[in-house]
């Protein structure tokens, strides 16, 4: 029996971190469960998104940088809401302003209101313009091996191709495109966007995924801060039984109990 | 003067700076970041930076996103 495997350390853009499990700060019912789910996460980078103020209307109100502090997380700003490379780039800059100069960031460009599907093209212009300007970045894509190859060779940080459609909870519509992808990155791969329950995020990791970003799966169960428990578990589960090597699937059956003694 | 401020028109009186605007709007030490004619005005920055008319403003902070 041979030993059991070390993992190796989970690293993005120089840091190491413990979680593998990233998520999204949208779509809570107010600051207070958002706060409580990302603990029960266990979580350690948190996105966020970047907006107007409104004017004259937010004196007082807590901001959600209060509640989830970036000298307890690594906040990591999204491009959301970006339909071209000229707006993700104003917004990485407003991000990095924001930040007091942290260089990374999520970038995500979109093609359409209604799949949210991003727009590669757009991406790969954001992405060549972020990356010469210093950021790091970790970049939402689709599942095309070629589109994810070519996003790493541009200096991405992290290539994060969907597993499903954004808020849709699908979980890995292609996993078949997601492993082309695992096998040929030279840059960590996570899972980012349409996971739905538990499940889904333990087959990223047992794929051999390095983390995985979710939002809509907390935020959107019956109850947010136990299916952040469950993510916790299942991202663990998952990086656990990739490590340890599951047994080859069989066509035919293989006794568990021995034939010798039977009565 | 008038300038454009998140999109929308805003009247303000001459030689303010952006941290005198940002002080209107009950902005001051917040976090928030500025954005002034497509360029950043850091924060070190919004003391001495000072508004003109036309110019065009976006003020930003984080919220939640996924």
């Amino acid at each position: 029996m041979s030993a059991a495997p070390q993992d190796k350390p989970f690293v993005l853009a120089g840091r190491t971190y413990q979680s593998r499990l990233l998520v999204g700060t949208g779509k809570y019912r107010d600051l207070e469960e958002t706060r409580v789910a990302i603990e029960a996460s266990g979580a350690e980078i948190v996105t966020v998104a970047v907006r107007r103020t409104n004017i004259g209307q937010t004196a007082g109100e807590p901001n959600l940088l209060d509640v989830i502090s970036p000298s307890r997380y690594t906040i990591l700003p999204n491009t959301a809401g970006c339909y071209n490379a000229e707006e993700a780039v104003r917004t990485c800059r407003l991000a990095r302003e924001l930040l007091d100069g942290q260089q990374l960031i999520k970038l995500e460009v979109l093609a359409d209101q209604k799949t949210l599907f991003p727009n590669v093209i757009e991406t790969l212009k954001a992405a060549e313009v972020l990356v010469k300007d210093g950021f790091e970045v970790m970049v939402y894509t689709s599942d095309d091996p070629i589109i994810a190859r070519q996003l790493a060779e541009i200096g991405c940080v992290a290539v994060m191709p969907l597993a499903g459609l954004i808020g849709t909870g699908l979980g890995i519509c292609n996993p078949y495109n997601l492993r082309i992808i695992l096998e040929e990155s030279t840059v960590p791969v996570l899972v980012d966007a349409g996971v739905g329950t538990a499940s889904d995020a333990t087959i990223a990791m047992e794929m051999g995924c390095e983390a995985v970003l979710m939002n809509s799966a907390i935020a959107h169960a019956q109850h947010p801060v136990m299916m952040a428990r469950a993510m916790r578990h299942a991202i663990e589960a998952g990086r656990l039984a990739w490590l340890a090597g599951r047994m080859p699937k069989k066509l035919y059956a293989s006794a568990s109990s021995p034939l010798d003694g039977l009565i | 003067m008038r300038i454009l401020l998140n999109g929308e028109p805003y009247e303000l009186n001459d030689g303010q700076s952006v941290a005198d605007l940002l002080a209107r709007l009950e902005l001051t030490g917040r976090r928030v970041a500025v954005e002034l004619n497509l360029d950043i005005v850091p924060r070190s920055q919004h003391a001495s930076t000072f508004l003109a008319e036309g110019d065009r403003l976006e003020v930003v902070h984080a919220i939640g996103g996924g």
